[in-house]
């Protein structure tokens, strides 16, 4: 394989890799940005939208019908979620909302191991999902391309409707200033339980392409994906959602760059290195690269 | 027009307002004055719906806004340009003036009042495709009137306009105040620029440690004795 070749081949990975944590990762700086609130059960919607379209399938639906119900029933639990466990919390402590989150979590993948046993489960996927594409000596997984498409898409859809749309601009006046926008207002709880079911709705689409590439589902599977998101999110600046997307691939690029350069032997240290950098980066940028550095004018 | 009678108000243990009642009538620009920590801030906050009184009522044509939420309070024409200016910094003037308006339904209402206040401030409309964050502050100031403004409202609360700006500035903000009175706005204006305030008010009221001390006409206010001493002293019946 040629230097170019290889080069080719790495990006459409980090790409495709960073697209997913993208989409997490916008999901949960949409409810921080408002709320302060960093949503660690956010992984869970990955891992019930997954399983209800692998119910589906095993009852013999089609893919595509699967797919639309599961994306459909992570929308649905982030809306649900948001009623429930943390409309009641309006204006209390972060340090509770932040605790909640954790026992949402707790909750949820407890009650998928209850419901579903423990352990992983095979996702079946359509062939297009598990095609490989060869040309010359690269050989780029369909998925991946499929991944990079579907976040393109959602990403320009997105960046329409924060701009365009009176509620767009109310989600982003509503995360610089929450009084503020209740001045004018905004009607603050339906620009919240937007940000819930837009990010919900995306992670409902990462659990779908995560599962397709891991070919497994398992009640645990968001603790990962979360993680990551989280991570980018704060690489990129809390809470910005430009922020959100940006760290996403330079989070995707560092792992598929030290995965290609580390010996076999530290592979496994992988992570370890990756939030070592990052970790330095936070040094010079505490904010992040996007987060604002700028003081208030007086 | 809106009507407060005697309204309580506190934050824990602390009282930050005390049987305050008070009244505007339709057409009026009515002052309420008194030093930092009076509980004039408190009293707009309390009439916008974001702090709920204790006791007392707080009518406004009919409605009783301490039971209403402030989303509500925009829809019934009650406007609040709050204290610090609050813009949306990185939302642009354009986006900024939309927020104003959020509530409205009438497009041509909203296009004409966008035309009025690029009138009253003519470097909002210059500055309209920039961010918030850009603007010096006397320019954020006009912004945040303006944003009030986009909301129609039909009872103006200004918190502290001129705080923290050049004369010059000052003087163009209380230009449009007076211009905006002239046009028949409601007005409730919080200023600790005492002079200023007076000069365009109606009627006025004094606050010292969240008790009405003092109302008046604006002349009537600036002849009394103990005007200044709302100022100078810190009030030793503070929270009692």
């Amino acid at each position: 394989m040629s230097a170019l070749e290889l080069l080719l081949q790495q990006l459409i990975n980090a790409v495709s890799i960073g697209s997913l944590y993208a989409l997490m990762a916008i999901g949960l700086a949409m409810v921080f940005g408002i709320l302060r609130l960093i949503n660690f059960a956010h992984g869970d919607l990955i891992m019930v939208g997954s399983y209800v379209a692998l119910l589906l399938q095993v009852l013999g639906l089609p893919f595509p019908v699967a797919a639309v119900a599961g994306v459909a029933a992570s929308t649905l639990a982030g809306l649900a979620m948001e009623r429930v466990a943390y409309r009641p919390l309006r204006g209390a402590h972060e340090i509770a909302m932040l605790l909640t989150s954790f026992s949402v979590t707790i909750f949820l993948e407890n009650l998928a191991i209850i419901l579903f046993r423990p352990t992983s489960r095979p996702f079946p996927a359509p062939a297009v999902l598990r095609s490989v594409i060869t040309m010359g000596q690269l050989r780029v997984a369909g998925l991946d391309l499929i991944a990079i498409a579907v976040t393109a898409v959602l990403l320009a859809a997105l960046t329409l409707f924060v701009r365009r749309t009176n509620i767009g601009i109310a989600m982003r006046a509503a995360s610089q200033d929450l009084l503020a926008a209740r001045l004018m207002g905004i009607n603050v709880n339906r620009v919240i339980a937007t940000a819930f079911a837009i990010g919900s709705f995306l992670a409902g689409v990462v659990g779908l392409l995560w599962s397709a590439r891991v070919g497994k589902v398992d009640p645990l599977m968001g603790f990962n994906p979360v993680l990551k998101a989280f991570v980018a999110s704060v690489i990129g600046g809390l809470g910005s959602l430009p922020g959100a997307v940006l760290g996403a691939y330079v989070l995707g690029g560092l792992e598929i760059l030290l995965q290609g350069l580390l010996p076999s032997a530290l592979t496994p240290y992988r992570d370890a290195l990756v939030f070592a950098i990052l970790i330095a980066l936070l040094l010079f940028r505490p904010n992040g690269i996007l987060g604002s550095t700028e003081k208030e004018k007086i | 027009m809106l009507k407060l009678e005697a309204v309580d108000v506190a934050y824990g243990h602390i009282k930050a307002l005390v049987g305050v009642s008070l009244e505007v009538r339709e057409g009026e620009l009515v002052a309420l004055l008194g030093a930092n920590g009076a509980g004039k801030s408190t009293a707009l906050m309390t009439i916008s719906g974001i702090v709920r009184p204790r006791e007392g009522t707080v009518v406004y044509n009919g409605t009783d806004l301490a039971k209403a939420s402030p989303f509500d309070i925009v829809g019934l024409g009650v406007i609040q340009c709050p204290e610090g200016r609050r813009i949306f910094g990185g939302l642009t003037v354009l986006e900024n003036l939309r927020m104003g308006a959020v509530r409205r339904a009438d497009s041509s209402g909203v296009r004409r009042d966008l035309d009025f206040v690029f009138s009253l401030f003519p470097v909002l409309g210059q500055r309209r495709h920039q961010t918030g964050a850009t603007l010096s502050g006397g320019e954020q100031q006009m912004l945040a009137i303006a944003r009030a403004l986009m909301g129609a409202p039909s009872l103006l609360l200004l918190d502290e306009p001129s705080l923290g700006l050049a004369p010059i500035v000052v003087q163009a903000i209380f230009r449009v105040i007076r211009e905006l009175h002239r046009r028949g706005v409601t007005i409730l204006l919080v200023e600790q620029n005492v002079r200023q305030a007076l000069a365009v008010a109606d009627r006025g009221y004094v606050l010292a440690a969240g008790r009405v001390i003092l109302a008046g006409s604006g002349g009537e206010l600036r002849s009394a004795p103990e005007l200044e001493q709302a100022y100078l002293s810190t009030a030793p019946e503070a929270g009692r």
